[in-house]
């Protein structure tokens, strides 16, 4: 098995994650196409540490926190389109253009 | 070490890895094109198991059950929530990305990111093989996590914590007191 | 005591009856050439300064309001100058100390201290006497309303008069020159509120000015010619009678100098301002109009004595006939002017002015030692007889004699001090002004005997003023204190810090002269004779005592304070009935101070201020106006044409750039459109164009 392999699966992840960020109209959907990018770079900082064999495993312990925080991520995410949903009554992301200037 | 392109075909390990590549990318490209969105996320839970099965391969089980402990078995729940909460429409097909207008410069964008970023991969590592590994040890990672890594360790459950109290606090409905 | 040890054995040699010595024979070597004591003299100037300074920014809240520091500061020049005066007294001391500021050429500006017995002298004077009068001014000056700038201008004058005497250069002596001329119009000017007192202040300083322009051209044909601004090394030009630029145009420099002395020591014509500058408060009459700044012209002459007394022929020694006949002239018909005056220290300003004539025709006599020597004992009693004026003005409010009269009785201290400053003014045996007049009418007597024809003239003036100021000192004694008293206030002795000063200078008054006994003490003589060159300045000195000439004189003096005595000492119901004398036929000349005033004022002022003012308004009117106003018509026109430009040609620009500008915004507005994925976008876009950058370089 070589790195290379690994690391452009990640980058392919990655890439469509960032295709489907920009893409997507459902605000839910946004958010999963960014869950996607953050698997990619799990799998990337795993595979780095494999590849040089770190005694301190610091890209599986980056990756843990990743998970972690993303998590958290994911929970206040959901919590804000709930609230744009409340006030809007949309989830499309199209809608969300109060900031126009 | 490096590898050349028909020795590499010849290890098993590498076609278990093409057999859970291919379908994790494809899966991932469901995730952002479908136009069912309960598709959309389900397609998501295979990616992640995909990744999860890589972490394996890669010899670090105990990130691999993570994911599929927490990445799907929570968030993925969480996303099925907000699809629910938000009246997404269920089980029809309808637009759910921007038109190919927007689609193609933006789908342009990402293949040459791609492009750019395996260029540079490839261009470095090449056909580096990794170096025979031992899975880790789920011991061994508890115990760095404790030591070597405490305190960012300390600050996720902070950030955890954090996010468990905001969550709540944006997402609860107002009470009729609140609103004299 | 060396120094005496070369003398001494001089006397005794000389064998001729009242005998002068030559003096090439004597080399003074001075004891004290280096050393901290006089390393340290460039403080001497620079306290006073120093505390004028700081008196001007916090003498308000400084203890005494100011008046403290400023005495401080003049206690410290008396004593360092009495610690000198002393040392050159028994070692002799010649020092110079310079510190480069700039270059200008070839020529070096400089900044110095001389401290040598003519310098040594000066510090001691205004030192001691400017200590007295500061200690009389406090008590003086009381409740005035300027109190604390009283004494900054005090404190800028004293240190200006040191920075003049201490400067071993002509640049700055003209520093020194022009700060007591500031210092003289700051004070004489301080009563502004009444109009008159800024008349004299004005007086003062345009006078000045108008001699201030001989001095400077003076010291340019000189600086020029030496090739250096020091006063050593133009009288080493002379003393070695090197011919070349300076002598050539010696005269010239020589004149012109003196017209500079002139100014500053109130000579004939140039003598206006010192009787208006009574204006001034009497502590400022007594230490710069009497006792200090006035005889800067004198010092000038001396510091540059060699050049006059010009051993060689080839320099300024034919400008002394000039300048012999002007202090003659000044010290003679000043003296009638001041038999005339009814204002207390008006009579004591002309009397000033005729004996920096005296001091003066000493100088043009060649008598270096005579006119310093009166320098001296001068400072001393008139400052005296001024503070005593003062004190009197200030017991009886007003200047005026009309109203005194009988103050013997009444303020006994103040009579007894006046007295005696009159007694060493007059040149009564055995006060001061005794052996210092009579060493000068030796001198013009012995000059007027060398070759000086001129001298023998000056003579007889010389006699006939000592006549004229026995005469109107009695007058003025006679009027002030004895009689009844004329005026409506309460006279009463002045208080302390007024009376101990003059005590202390009616001290000096009596035993100044003391110093320069001819025939058994010349300590004067060697005293300021110790600088560069130090073969003495080539004048000549009486061994012993002029007898004839005493003779003549006393019997001049003592029928003078007779018959005055006999005009004036009688008492009557007011003072014009007791003041009736009139010198026949010339009265009237005298009481219009010769018409020279208003001849200036006619002459000069008038048609500066009228007709010549006139010429320039209409020049103004007519000609520079027009100018500025066809440049303001021109404005207009170019004004237009800009307009137009700036319509058509600037303002299309500005309306094309505007309309880009806004174009272009319409369009890029939409990258700004509120969602969030379009900034992603963007971002990510240039994210990649990063890494591309970081790869490909």
């Amino acid at each position: 098995m070589t790195i290379t392999q690994f690391v452009l699966v990640a980058t392919a992840l990655f890439s469509l994650g960032l295709y489907g960020v920009i893409t997507r109209r459902n605000a839910v959907l946004v958010l999963a196409s960014v869950e996607l990018m953050l698997a990619a770079v799990n799998l990337n900082m795993v595979s780095f540490d494999t590849y040089l064999q770190d005694q301190l495993h610091a890209g599986q312990m980056m990756s843990l926190f990743i998970i972690a925080l993303a998590a958290a991520e994911v929970g206040i995410g959901i919590a804000i389109i709930l609230m744009i949903y409340r006030n809007l009554h949309t989830a499309d992301v199209d809608e969300l253009n109060r900031m126009k200037g | 070490m490096t590898v050349s392109v028909a020795d590499w075909f010849s290890e098993a390990a590498n076609w278990a890895f093409l057999i859970i590549a291919l379908p994790t990318l494809f899966a991932g490209w469901r995730t952002v094109s479908a136009n069912n969105i309960v598709r959309a996320v389900l397609y998501l839970v295979v990616a992640l198991a995909g990744t999860a099965a890589l972490f394996f391969m890669l010899g670090a089980p105990f990130v691999g059950w993570t994911v599929v402990l927490v990445y799907i078995g929570a968030v993925i729940i969480l996303f099925l929530i907000g699809i629910m909460i938000t009246r997404a429409p269920l089980g029809v097909e309808t637009e759910l990305s921007h038109p190919a207008k927007v689609r193609i410069p933006v789908g342009l964008l990402s293949v040459v990111l791609f492009g750019v970023i395996a260029y540079a991969t490839v261009d470095s590592f090449s056909n580096t093989m990794l170096e025979p590994f031992e899975p880790t040890a789920t011991a061994d990672l508890s115990n760095l996590l404790y030591s070597r890594w405490v305190i960012p360790f300390e600050v996720v459950s902070l950030v955890l914590l954090a996010a468990l109290i905001g969550g709540i606090t944006l997402a609860r409905r107002d009470d009729p007191e609140d609103r004299r | 005591m060396n120094l005496l040890a070369t003398i001494i054995p001089q006397i005794i040699l000389a064998t001729e009856e009242g005998g002068h010595a030559e003096e090439a024979a004597h080399a003074i070597v001075p004891g004290i050439t280096s050393g901290a004591l006089v390393e340290w003299a460039w403080l001497i100037p620079v306290v006073p300064l120093v505390a004028a300074f700081l008196i001007v920014f916090f003498g308000r809240k400084s203890p005494f309001k100011g008046w403290l520091m400023a005495e401080l500061s003049i206690g410290f020049v008396a004593v360092y100058g009495t610690v000198l005066f002393v040392l050159n007294a028994t070692q002799g001391i010649v020092y110079e100390g310079q510190v480069e500021i700039a270059r200008i050429g070839e020529l070096t500006l400089e900044w110095g201290w001389m401290v040598d017995g003519l310098s040594i002298m000066m510090y001691f004077l205004v030192g001691v006497v400017g200590l007295l009068v500061f200690t009389y001014a406090k008590s003086y000056m009381h409740g005035d309303i300027r109190f604390t700038w009283f004494f900054a201008s005090f404190s800028l004058f004293a240190g200006g008069m040191l920075v003049l005497v201490a400067s071993p250069n002509m640049i700055q002596l003209i520093v020194g020159w022009e700060l007591v001329g500031v210092a003289s119009y700051l004070l004489i000017g301080h009563y502004w509120e009444d109009l008159t007192n800024v008349d004299a202040a004005n007086t003062a300083f345009m006078v000045n000015k108008v001699a201030d322009a001989g001095l400077f051209l003076g010291v340019i044909i000189m600086a020029v010619s030496v090739g250096s601004f020091r006063f050593n090394d133009v009288i080493d030009v002379v003393v070695h009678g090197e011919e070349g630029a300076l002598s050539q145009y010696a005269f010239w420099a020589g004149l012109l100098i003196f017209i500079g002395a002139m100014g500053k020591s109130a000579q004939f014509p140039l003598h206006i301002w010192l009787p208006d500058a009574m204006a001034g408060p009497t502590p400022v009459s007594a230490l710069m109009h009497a006792a200090t700044m006035v005889t800067a012209g004198v010092y000038l002459l001396g510091r540059l004595f060699p050049f006059y007394i010009d051993p060689s022929g080839l320099f300024g020694g034919d400008v002394r006939n000039i300048i012999i006949v002007i202090g003659g002239i000044t010290l003679f018909l000043m003296g009638f002017l001041a038999v005339v005056q009814d204002d207390l220290k008006k009579v004591l300003a002309y009397s000033t002015v005729s004996q920096l004539g005296y001091m003066v025709a000493a100088m043009g006599a060649g008598a270096y030692t005579a006119g310093l020597f009166h320098l001296f004992t001068h400072a001393f009693f008139k400052a005296l007889l001024f503070l005593a004026a003062g004190s009197i003005i200030h017991a009886v409010h007003s200047n005026n004699m009309v109203d005194m009269g009988g103050l013997r009785k009444k303020m006994p201290i103040t009579f007894w001090t006046f007295v005696m400053g009159t007694l060493a003014l007059v040149g009564i045996f055995p006060f001061a002004g005794f052996f210092s007049k009579d060493e000068i009418l030796a001198s013009i007597r012995y000059a007027g005997e060398s070759g000086q024809e001129v001298a023998n003239l000056i003579l007889f003036l010389g006699i006939a003023g000592a006549f004229l100021t026995a005469f109107y000192m009695m007058r003025l004694v006679a009027l002030t204190f004895f009689g009844t008293y004329k005026g409506h206030a309460k006279p009463h002795e002045s208080p302390k810090m007024m009376v101990y000063p003059m005590i202390g200078l009616a001290f000096f008054a009596l035993t100044a002269g003391w110093v320069n006994i001819p025939g058994v003490y010349t300590g004067f003589t060697t005293w300021v004779a110790t600088r560069e060159p130090l073969t003495g300045m080539g004048d000549h000195h009486s061994e012993s005592f002029d007898w004839t000439l005493v003779a003549i004189t006393s019997a001049v003096v003592a029928t003078s304070l007779v018959i005055a005595w006999l005009l004036y000492g009688k008492d009557a119901d007011t003072q014009s009935e007791r003041d009736r004398f009139r010198i026949p036929g010339l009265w009237p000349l005298f009481q219009n101070l010769y018409y020279i005033p208003s001849f200036y004022m006619r002459a000069i002022v008038r048609p500066i201020m009228g007709p010549m003012a006139n010429a320039v308004l209409w020049f103004d009117m007519h000609v520079i106006d027009a100018v500025v106003n066809g440049v303001g018509a021109g404005s207009v026109v170019f004004a237009r044409v800009v307009r137009a430009t700036d319509e058509d040609v600037v303002d299309t620009v500005y309306n094309a750039t505007a309309a880009a500008t806004g174009a272009s915004g319409s369009v890029l507005r939409k990258a700004v459109s509120g969602r969030v994925q379009q900034y992603a976008a963007f971002s990510f876009i240039g994210v990649l164009v990063i890494v591309v950058l970081f790869i490909v370089f």
